[in-house]
């Protein structure tokens, strides 16, 4: 009986400290990097006043830190605005859309392992919520179902550009998440698991999938078949992080919420915490996305070239250390990515919603399919013989150069116009 | 060539075929026109579509040829030595010989095979001339001026004159803001002596107040010593006045002219139904002025009649509908009333219920007074008389607009006979209830206020609040004369057309979308009725005098639909003055 | 309609594939936020930065000084040298106005007063600062030169109607202003 008790508080300790004290303060944070970096690019200073006001508690200077705390007045300030409801919408769907944005971008938090494991009093835990063995398919699913605060948000308005928003993003994340879940096969076909933690454990052992330089704790370069599977790899990586920037909605995919031609997107009609909620999923999902692709491609929590072994067995008052030391990591991984996304966002030009069709639906989706069988050869290949790999590589080639030339073909070019 | 040529020599010269209707050939900057003989050179040009500019010429006025700026040159054919024969061309005219010197188009009258150059460099050149010496002394005070933005001297030193002055001296003196009459102020020194508004004063108005004193440079309209310009006229003065030199004490300073927006619409002042133009911006009327109408008041307006608008953004004015309670008149709103004063309606006997419309109601509101009668089905159904003094000029002893209107639209030779009948009801007590319709009926009709406090219930329709508004039951806020659309036929019988210049204020409502929801709340119907055109097909299908007429087809001239046998005094007298040659 | 048929340039594949354009477009960013955070950005000197960018801190460091001649501020009436007004209110100004923020109610002149030569003053002069966008027409119309842009920018209100600056408004902001206007102008 204790015994259950135990797991219960553990778990909520866990879903407490990981998703209100790790990936929600790390919304705000992003934001904040966000105004900051994005200023920095353009020769501006950014929020860089908000600070604690020591001067009205009579001290003599404030005290700014660089405006960390404007996010905390954000909050505050939309807190406080007026949660306006307008006359024409559907009131249960337009107040149950933006819940239906955040909760699930939140409920994937439970998945991602944050670290390896602490150990304490003889027990230890893994740093992850749910160590369940379908990680990366959970996470496809409930983060598809944000896509339904956004329509809902669209329709439930009422209004025309909310609605034109609404469909734009439904459109658009379907067709990107086949890409995206095509395009991580091939990864989950090298290390042969759906357990998120294992993933990690396994990289941290054999080298990240895409700097594979150590083995079994000591560095060494990669054998023949690893090293071809570099290729793949990085056409799946490639391929997972475009998509999840047009999963989140992110600029250059931005159009569901494109100021130019859509005021607001299918946010327009909302306003105060509503509208923040929606802001709050937007980097959620941004956040979450990010810890996916860390922790697939680039070695989760582990800090590589075998150190990892060396670490775990780091002790404090008896205290396993290692999973502590792992979260620093995956976090820093985890902003350096954030700050990427940043990065791509003031850098890259919207798409035309034409463009991001085609771009989803001719060249991810193909490429991604053919990369499965790409990386399917290449991870059968010891045990086939020259003949058999020699006609797979030649079929996939032809079938690569027809699926190019047909979509050459199929190409919507202008035409000149009969005289 | 020679066949043709022969052939219109043998036919008809083109003076021969003018002279048989009457009219001269006239070549008019080279074009051949065919005009009347007597008519003024302005006027040829002005119908050939060429405006001369000028000042002191008005149509309706005499022509003393003094302002200079309508110069042109002319020309006429060389008289022929003895036996020669005059050339002529192809047509049949015969060549121009051009005169060196220009003449003012305004006061000589065209002549068989004349020429008029209203441009080229000699026409040109005196016109900037003449410019150049109307604005030596003229001040330049287009900033304050309240014609500016309307001023003929402004317009036309943009088309003729120099654009820089050369002149360094001193500008003559002349008293500003002079007070002559209790509505004009006079500022003689932006006067450019065209002595218009001493002709309209003497010719028109008949009564001669203005003129000049002094002379050259220092000349000086004035009024004659012990004399105002008081006439009910004079305003036209200011009307007729190409400079700020007399301007309107109403409407002075009030509003730049370009700001505003010009209504076509009539004069519901008395029965004469002058042509007006209202002039708005947003919601509020500044000025009226009179609008040609050779048929109706010519180009003129009486004062009284101008002025008499005030009342309509006043402090009198209703803007809710109210219902009388214990504490006095409360604001309610359209549905109850109306329904209130249906259920009253219907619970009262019809032969203890009377209507008193108003014959400065439009046809269109007589109209449906008389279905609100039939609907009521009550017979008692009479107008309010207003008699007043008449001029000799525009002004009708009928001070009801649409008198003529009501006979034709209520089918009743007297429309007032039933008044005094229900007077008398009231008094005696059998009429109970009581609908007036926009009049005051203890001021204009004869009621006491102790015979009207003994009804059950009145209703009363009306812009201003007043002493029968006061004991009313209900009080319905309906529209002026420039927030409504509808027709009025005038004593001459002219269909004439009102039409909207502002909008209502408050929740004030049109007086025939008032009478049309009371039919419809009395009889429960459902409404088809759903513009004031609407109305007027269903009196041009229920009444012969309006057949085949619509609102847009009366236009903002009117149409003529009966014969009265009533005339205006001032188009006589224009008539006169134009039958002596005064004016053309 | 004349047509003009642009040649699309021709891209190889390595330019199609986009790849490189966008790598060297993240070094362009991330160079000018390396640029920045050293105080080396472009301008920076000439803009009087505060070691940021190019942004001037605001409530710290002023425009004032950097302001140029032809800077325009918020619209004000101003006076002649014996404090008369100049405005005559003829309304051009109003009438001008692309946003229509100006509204002035005009009035005459008193005969008993010292100026009643000139007739006409405005009664109320409003000129709604929010609606107001500094296009100097009013400026540029005004036959009195009795209306000028002034280098005032703090335009600042909790309230719309603290917004609305009024005759004495103006006036305060305006000031006097030398040199003969058409109005005093005996030779006019």
């Amino acid at each position: 009986m204790p015994e259950i008790f135990l797991n219960l508080a553990i778990i909520i300790t866990k879903i407490v400290f990981f998703t209100f004290l790790v990936v929600l303060p790390l919304v705000p944070l992003s934001v904040y990097f966000e105004r900051r970096f994005s200023a920095v690019i353009q020769d501006r200073v950014g929020p860089n006043r908000v600070g604690i006001p020591l001067t009205l508690l009579g001290m003599k200077k404030d005290f700014h830190f660089f405006g960390l705390v404007q996010p905390i007045a954000d909050g505050l300030k939309l807190f406080l605005k007026e949660d306006f409801t307008p006359e024409h919408v559907r009131k249960a769907f337009y107040w149950m859309a933006p819940a239906l944005t955040v909760v699930p971008a939140l409920i994937t938090v439970c998945v991602v392992p944050f670290g390896s494991s602490v150990s304490l009093f003889g027990h230890t835990e893994k740093l992850v919520i749910a160590d369940i063995d379908i990680g990366p398919l959970f996470i496809f699913s409930v983060a598809s179902l944000s896509v339904y605060g956004i329509t809902l948000a669209g329709w439930a308005s009422n209004s025309k550009f909310p609605f034109i928003g609404g469909v734009r993003s439904t459109a658009q994340m379907i067709s990107y998440e086949i890409a995206l879940g095509l395009s991580i096969i091939p990864v989950l076909l090298y290390y042969g698991d759906l357990n998120l933690s294992r993933i990690v454990q396994q990289q941290a052992d054999h080298g990240w999938l895409l700097l594979p330089l150590w083995k079994n704790g000591t560095l060494s370069l990669p054998d023949l078949n690893t090293a071809l599977f570099l290729i793949p790899a990085a056409i799946a990586f490639l391929i997972f992080t475009i998509s999840i920037f047009a999963e989140t909605n992110r600029m250059p995919f931005d159009l569901p919420e494109c100021e130019t031609e859509l005021v607001g997107g299918y946010h327009t009609e909302y306003s105060s915490m509503k509208f923040a909620m929606f802001f709050m999923g937007e980097y959620a999902a941004m956040v979450i996305g990010s810890a996916l692709i860390v922790t697939l491609f680039l070695g989760g929590w582990s800090i590589g070239f075998g150190l990892d072994a060396i670490v775990a067995k780091w002790e404090i008052f008896g205290v396993g250390i290692a999973g502590l030391i792992h979260l620093g990591c995956f976090l820093t991984k985890l902003l350096i990515f954030i700050l990427f996304f940043i990065l791509v966002r003031w850098t890259v030009p919207r798409f035309r919603y034409d463009q991001l069709m085609k771009l989803g639906w001719v060249v991810f989706f193909e490429a991604a399919l053919l990369n499965v069988f790409l990386a399917a050869l290449i991870i059968a290949a010891p045990q086939l013989t020259a003949a058999i790999i020699g006609i797979g590589a030649v079929l996939l080639v032809a079938i690569t150069l027809a699926v190019i030339w047909v979509a050459k073909v199929s190409d919507d070019t202008v035409r000149p116009i009969p005289a | 060539m020679s066949d043709t040529l022969s052939a219109t020599v043998e036919t008809k010269l083109p003076k021969d075929l003018a002279a048989e209707k009457g009219m001269v050939n006239v070549q008019i900057d080279g074009i051949w026109h065919q005009f009347p003989k007597g008519t003024r050179m302005i006027e040829a040009c002005r119908q050939a579509e060429i405006i001369v500019p000028h000042y002191c010429y008005h149509p309706k006025l005499s022509s003393p040829g003094n302002c200079r700026m309508c110069l042109v040159q002319m020309g006429m054919p060389p008289r022929p030595a003895p036996g020669q024969e005059p050339t002529r061309d192809e047509a049949g005219y015969e060549s121009i010989g051009w005169m060196p010197r220009p003449v003012i188009a305004c006061a000589n009258t065209v002549s068989e095979n004349m020429g008029i150059r209203t441009s080229g460099e000699l026409v040109e050149k005196c016109r900037e001339g003449v410019m150049e010496f109307l604005l030596i002394n003229h001040p330049l005070d287009c900033p304050i001026c309240d014609q500016a933005g309307e001023c003929r001297l402004q317009e036309q030193s943009v088309q003729h004159g120099r654009g820089v002055s050369r002149f360094v001296e001193q500008k003559v003196k002349k008293p500003k803001n002079v007070d002559i009459g209790p509505r004009i102020r006079l500022d003689d020194e932006r006067c450019i002596m065209c002595s218009r508004c001493i002709r309209f004063m003497d010719e028109v108005a008949g009564d001669s107040v203005l003129g000049f004193t002094q002379r050259g440079t220092h000349t000086t309209l004035t009024v004659h010593p012990g004399k105002l310009l008081d006439s009910n006229y004079s305003l036209n003065t200011a009307d007729i006045c190409p400079v700020g030199a007399l301007t309107s004490n109403d409407f002075r300073f009030q509003m730049r002219v370009w700001f505003l927006k010009e209504t076509p619409t009539i004069d519901v002042n008395c029965g004469t139904g002058t042509n007006i133009t209202v002039w708005t911006r947003g919601n509020e009327i500044h000025r009226i002025t009179p609008r040609l109408n050779n048929e109706v008041n010519s180009a003129w307006m009486p004062d009284s009649h101008r002025l008499n608008f005030h009342y309509i953004d006043g402090p009198k004015r209703l803007t809710e509908p109210l219902t009388r309670s214990a504490r006095g008149h409360v604001a309610t709103t359209w549905r109850d009333a109306l329904a209130q004063i249906s259920q009253k309606i219907k619970a009262t006997d019809r032969s203890a219920l009377a209507i008193i419309g108003s014959a400065r109601m439009t046809n269109e509101e007589l109209f449906l007074l008389r279905a609100l009668a039939s609907e009521i089905g009550s017979g008692e159904l009479a107008l309010v008389p207003r008699f007043g003094d008449a001029d000799d000029l525009l002004i009708a002893a009928d001070r009801n607009p649409n008198s003529m209107g009501a006979k034709l639209v209520l089918d009743l030779s007297d429309p007032y006979a039933a008044l005094d009948q229900i007077r008398a009801g009231v008094e005696n007590g059998s009429i109970r209830g009581l609908l007036v319709f926009g009049e005051d009926l203890i001021s204009d009709a004869g009621f006491s206020s102790e015979s009207l406090e003994k009804l059950d219930f009145m209703v009363q329709t009306t812009l201003l609040a007043n002493a029968t508004a006061d004991l009313a039951t209900w009080v319905l806020p309906s529209a002026a004369f420039a927030e409504k659309r509808g027709s009025m036929v005038n004593l001459s019988g002219r269909l004439q057309r009102l039409n909207r210049a502002i909008e209502l204020p408050g929740s004030a409502r049109d007086d025939w979308e008032l009478i049309r929801d009371l039919i419809l709340s009395i009889s429960g119907e459902a409404n088809e009725v759903h513009m004031i055109e609407d109305v007027f097909k269903a009196m041009a299908e229920n009444l012969t005098v309006f057949k085949g007429l619509t609102l847009s087809k009366i236009g903002h001239q009117g149409v003529p639909i009966a014969e009265t046998g009533y005339q205006i005094p001032l188009l006589n007298k224009e008539s006169a003055r134009r039958s002596a040659g005064l004016i053309s | 309609m004349a047509v003009i048929k642009l040649q699309r340039p021709k891209l190889s594949i390595g330019e199609k594939l986009y790849l490189g354009a966008l790598v060297k477009g993240f070094f362009l960013t991330l160079g000018h936020a390396i640029k920045t955070l050293r105080g080396k950005s472009i301008g920076a000197d000439t803009l009087a930065s505060s070691g940021l960018g190019v942004t001037m801190q605001f409530p710290e460091q002023r425009w004032d000084d950097h302001m140029p001649e032809y800077y325009r501020g918020a619209p004000a009436l101003v006076t002649d040298e014996q404090g008369r007004e100049r405005c005559v209110s003829c309304q051009l100004c109003e009438f001008i106005c692309p946003p229509k923020a100006i509204k002035i109610t005009p009035s005459e002149i008193p005969a008993g007063d010292r100026w009643a030569k000139v007739e006409k003053r405005p009664l109320e002069f409003d000129i709604d600062m929010i609606r107001c966008i500094y296009c100097g027409m009013c400026e540029e119309v005004c036959p009195e030169q009795a209306i000028y842009l002034r280098k005032d920018y703090l335009i600042t209100g909790l309230k719309r109607a603290d917004m609305v600056h009024d005759k004495k408004k103006l006036y305060e902001i305006g000031g006097m202003r030398v040199g003969l206007v058409n109005k005093w102008n005996e030779l006019k």
